[in-house]
Formats: C-alpha cells, sequence, structure tokens
C-alpha cells in the first residue's frame, strides 16, 4: 500500500516542524516523519523532567493539518517514493513535494579510550539526559568545541549532574572574538549571557582539549591537553564533541547533489531552497550548520516553496541570509586545531562497530579501499561515525553511502508488513 | 510527578519515569549495553541513534536502539555484555 501526501517532510526538528506547519497552512496535505518518537528534532528533544521553552513547545505541539509519523525511518527509494520502517512493519509513502530537514549529527573523533563506557558526545549527554541517564551527582567532563558545550553543560546542571569543567579547543583569543561577533545577534547574545550566568562558577577553559580517557569498565579520570600543560581530572561521565555535520544521506540516495566544499558535505540547493532534483528541497542544519534561527526560517522557506507560494518563500530571503552569516562565523572561530588530528594512535579504535584499529589504516588512500582491506565502515553505523572523523583527520573522505541508508529488516526491503516475530533479523 | 514505567533490564526490574528511553533503563542496570566484535564493552555514544552502540534486545528483537526506543511497562530488555 502507498500512502500520497501533497508535500512530505522528513525530519521533525526545528526546520522540519516549520516546513510541516507552513504548507499545511496553505492546506496542502502533509506528512511529517521523523526516526524519533517525538517531534522536536534534537535541539528541541524532549525532556522527561523539564518542559520546552514556550517557543520550542509551541512549535512542537502545532501540528494542525500535519500526518505526524513517528518512529518512521526512511532506509530506502522504490519507484520514486520512499520505503520506509516503522516498528510494526513498513511503508511506502510518496509524495508531489519533499522536504528534505535531517539536520545534523555530532562531530565525534578518536582518542584513546574513548570507547569506554560513559564516554558521549556532549550533545549526546545532553540528548540522553533528556531521556532521563542517571546523571545527578556524577562528575562530568564537558569537552570539544563550540557553542553546543555550554548548552550540553546547562542541560547537565540542571538534571542535577558536577559539572567539573567545560574544556573548549578554541583557543581564549577566538572565543573572545566570537563572543564579541555576538553584538550582531542580540537575541543570540542575550541567549549566550544567560547560560553563562547559569554556568557561573564552572571553569570554563580554552586552548584546552580531552588526549585521553582511563577507566576500567567505565571511564574514571581524563587526561586534558590545556595550554599549562597536561591535567588529569576524574570523572564519571565524559562528554566530547566537536561540533556538528550535516546529515546528508537521505538526500544522496535520492540523487540530489551535494556540495562538497567542505571537508564535510552539504546538500546543494538553490536561493529558494530546491535542490539539484525536481520537486525535492531541503532545509537547516543539512545545507550547512547554522543553527536554529536558520534552521526555523528555511523550513518556513522551504514549506512555502513546497506547497507552491513562492512569493511567500521570497520575503523570507533577506532574513535567512542574515542568520546564515552566523554559521560562517561559528566555523571560523571554532576551527579545529590541527593537534586533534593526531589524538588517535596505531591502537586506537576508529571503527567502533568493526573495532577496526588507526593503524591498520595505514597506506589507504580511499575509504573504499580501506573498507574492503579492513572492514573499516562497514558496520550498523554505515561510517557515520568513523568515515566522518577519518574524513575531518584528513585521511580520506567518507565513501558514498549505499541503500538501506539505515541497517533495516529484510521484511521491510521486501516489502512485507506486520512484523512476526522470526523477521527479527537484520541485514545491514 | 508523573507516572513511573515498570520493566525487565536482564531481567532485574526496573522503574523510569514516563517518556523516558530503553537506554535509561538499562543504565540503571548496567553500562554494558553490547559487547563488540573484539569483545569490549559498549554503551551508548551519541545518544541520537547514529552510532548503534545502544543496541540491545527488546522483547525478543535484536538490534534495537535502545536511545531512540521509548521504555514501556512490562518491556523485557536484554543486554549482550
Amino acid at each position: 500500500m502507498r500512502d500520497h501526501y501533497d508535500v512530505l517532510v522528513i525530519g521533525a526538528g526545528p526546520a522540519g516542524l516549520a516546513a510541516a506547519q507552513t504548507a499545511a497552512s496553505h492546506g496542502a496535505r502533509v506528512g511529517l516523519l521523523d526516526a524519533q518518537p517525538r517531534p522536536g528534532g534534537q535541539v528541541w528533544r524532549h525532556d522527561v523532567q523539564h518542559p520546552l521553552p514556550r517557543d520550542a513547545r509551541n512549535a512542537v505541539d502545532d501540528l494542525h493539518g500535519v500526518d505526524w509519523l513517528a518512529r518512521h525511518s526512511v532506509v530506502a527509494t522504490e519507484s520514486s517514493s520512499l520505503r520506509v520502517e516503522t516498528p510494526q512493519g513498513s511503508r511506502l509513502l510518496s509524495y508531489g513535494a519533499l522536504v528534505i530537514a535531517t539536520g545534523a549529527r555530532e562531530l565525534l573523533l578518536p582518542f584513546p579510550g574513548w570507547t569506554l563506557p560513559g564516554v558521549t558526545g556532549a550533545g549526546g549527554l545532553q540528548a540522553l539526559a533528556k531521556q532521563g541517564w542517571p546523571v545527578a551527582g556524577r562528575r562530568v567532563v564537558i569537552a570539544g568545541s563550540g557553542p553546543l558545550l555550554l548548552a550540553a553543560a546547562d542541560t547537565l546542571r540542571k538534571h542535577g549532574a558536577q559539572v567539573v569543567g567545560i574544556y573548549e579547543q578554541a583557543n581564549a583569543g577566538n572565543v573572545r572574538s566570537f563572543a564579541a561577533q555576538l553584538r550582531h545577534w542580540p537575541a543570540r547574545a542575550w541567549q549566550a549571557a544567560g547560560l553563562r550566568l547559569r554556568l557561573a562558577g564552572i571553569p570554563y577553559r580554552f586552548g584546552s582539549f580531552v588526549r585521553k580517557a582511563h577507566g576500567d569498565d567505565c571511564v574514571q579520570r581524563v587526561d586534558i591537553d590545556t595550554p599549562h600543560g597536561v591535567q588529569t581530572v576524574a570523572c564519571d561521565l565524559l562528554a566530547v564533541g566537536y561540533g556538528l555535520v550535516p546529515n546528508t544521506e537521505l538526500a544522496a540516495l535520492l540523487g540530489c547533489a551535494l556540495d562538497h566544499s567542505d571537508i564535510h558535505p552539504r546538500v546543494q540547493v538553490d536561493a529558494l531552497l530546491r535542490t539539484s532534483v525536481a520537486n525535492v528541497y531541503a532545509a537547516g542544519e543539512s545545507c550547512g550548520i547554522a543553527g536554529l534561527a536558520v534552521a526555523r526560517i528555511e523550513g518556513a522557506l522551504a514549506g512555502h516553496r513546497a506547497a507552491g507560494h513562492v512569493d511567500a518563500a521570497r520575503a523570507l530571503l533577506a532574513p535567512r541570509d542574515r542568520e546564515r552569516r552566523f554559521g560562517a562565523l561559528l566555523a571560523r572561530h571554532f576551527a579545529l586545531d590541527s593537534r586533534l588530528h593526531k589524538l588517535a594512535d596505531d591502537l586506537t579504535l576508529v571503527c567502533r562497530c568493526e573495532d577496526v584499529r588507526m593503524g591498520e589504516l595505514t597506506g589507504f588512500t580511499d575509504a573504499r579501499a580501506a573498507k574492503l582491506a579492513t572492514r573499516c565502515g562497514m558496520g550498523a553505523c554505515q561510517g557515520r561515525i568513523c568515515g566522518t572523523a577519518l574524513a575531518e583527520l584528513g585521511r580520506f573522505p567518507r565513501s558514498g553511502s549505499r541503500p538501506p541508508i539505515f541497517p533495516a529488516r529484510l521484511a521491510t526491503l521486501a516489502g512485507l508488513s506486520p512484523l512476526s516475530s522470526d523477521d527479527a533479523q537484520r541485514g545491514s | 510527578m508523573s507516572a513511573r514505567i515498570r520493566l525487565t533490564v536482564n531481567g532485574h526490574p526496573v522503574e523510569v519515569p514516563a517518556g523516558a528511553s530503553v537506554a535509561v533503563a538499562v543504565a540503571h542496570v548496567t553500562l554494558r549495553f553490547r559487547r563488540s566484535v573484539s569483545d569490549t564493552p559498549r554503551a551508548p555514544l551519541c545518544g541520537m541513534g547514529v552510532c548503534f552502540e545502544c543496541r540491545v534486545q527488546v522483547d525478543g528483537v535484536a538490534h534495537v536502539r535502545a536511545c531512540m526506543t521509548p521504555a514501556s511497562e512490562g518491556m523485557q530488555v536484554v543486554t549482550d555484555a
């Protein structure tokens, strides 16, 4: 069976929500799907303990006229439709126009000890805390790069964690200059000031990065490289993230051209967010990392355009362009220190799915050859973690993904439903 | 405050708040979510369904990402570690 939508939106973060609501406001039949159980994406992720900020709550609750398709994961394309896996089985969804709002994931870089339980991404631990992960009373070290570290610290503090310190790899000059530039974005400056106030008393160190995590069954202490030498800090949890990278797998699957001008590809769009494929639009972080405000504007812009209202879309161009400049500011001030390229030694596992060590990749200059010889990138995450890290470290670009773009049940690929218990076997 | 959900992890009874993920329920019992191919213990890394480190068995279905699955009453979760 095939279900048809005038506008189908993939990803229910701020961009996807805005796209779906905007398209629905024009009377279009709109479907909004996400692999997660609730709308909101990462930045507006549901928190089991604390209510969302009001504008987030309004956006998440306002799904009138939109078919909300929770726990729906696109795995493949089939005769101009999307094959979608759900907990109950699978569906085929077709569309008049498609909006890709797949957002971003964290950039996670390998270092000795990073596979120890208790080591997570920075946004990763924030997401887990919102799910109810026990962090109260735990000593947490937060490290990596970018404003997300402060947001993560704020969430963890609210959940009762003892944040031992925030270690930013960018140097103090860059962070200060970034803060000074925020005056051009008053809402962000205000938000940053609030964050700093709430995090007063927590050490925020610059030019500092985690070199190594130690522990037996889980992380117990970390070595931190600071401008004043190596410091060892005891902790129960280590949250390290080096910023965000666009999720482009779905766009690539649909044949949309990607922009490869940066290390990590982004979806290539025209001024009004059309991709290289007819009737397919993209909005928000999948088109390049620039933050929440851009995602909301571009989502609305794509929603207007997908519903055929080009003039309404055009009216959002000026604010969008202005907010996009924030992305460039972020990239410039939080550029990664080249010393981070050397964190992993020959024995450090790079591919966590297949347990491939950095030393095994010596001599390989492309991802496919490395994969064939070592299984690097062949596991369940399909190279989302190691392939992205290796690209960042200057080894080789990530190889293009192939369908299914997420591991799927055989029954899904066969288009069968519902799932019976002996169909639980998965292939990747 | 809100409703609690009761489920089991490796046979141990666990209670989590409504809306919590299976990953949270597992974390109350063990941080060893799965064994890697070279037999090292693993736990969630990304928290958002990308890394697949949190895979567990839920009600007999293998390879379920614990961080993306809401805990529900009576659920039986088994880790592989």
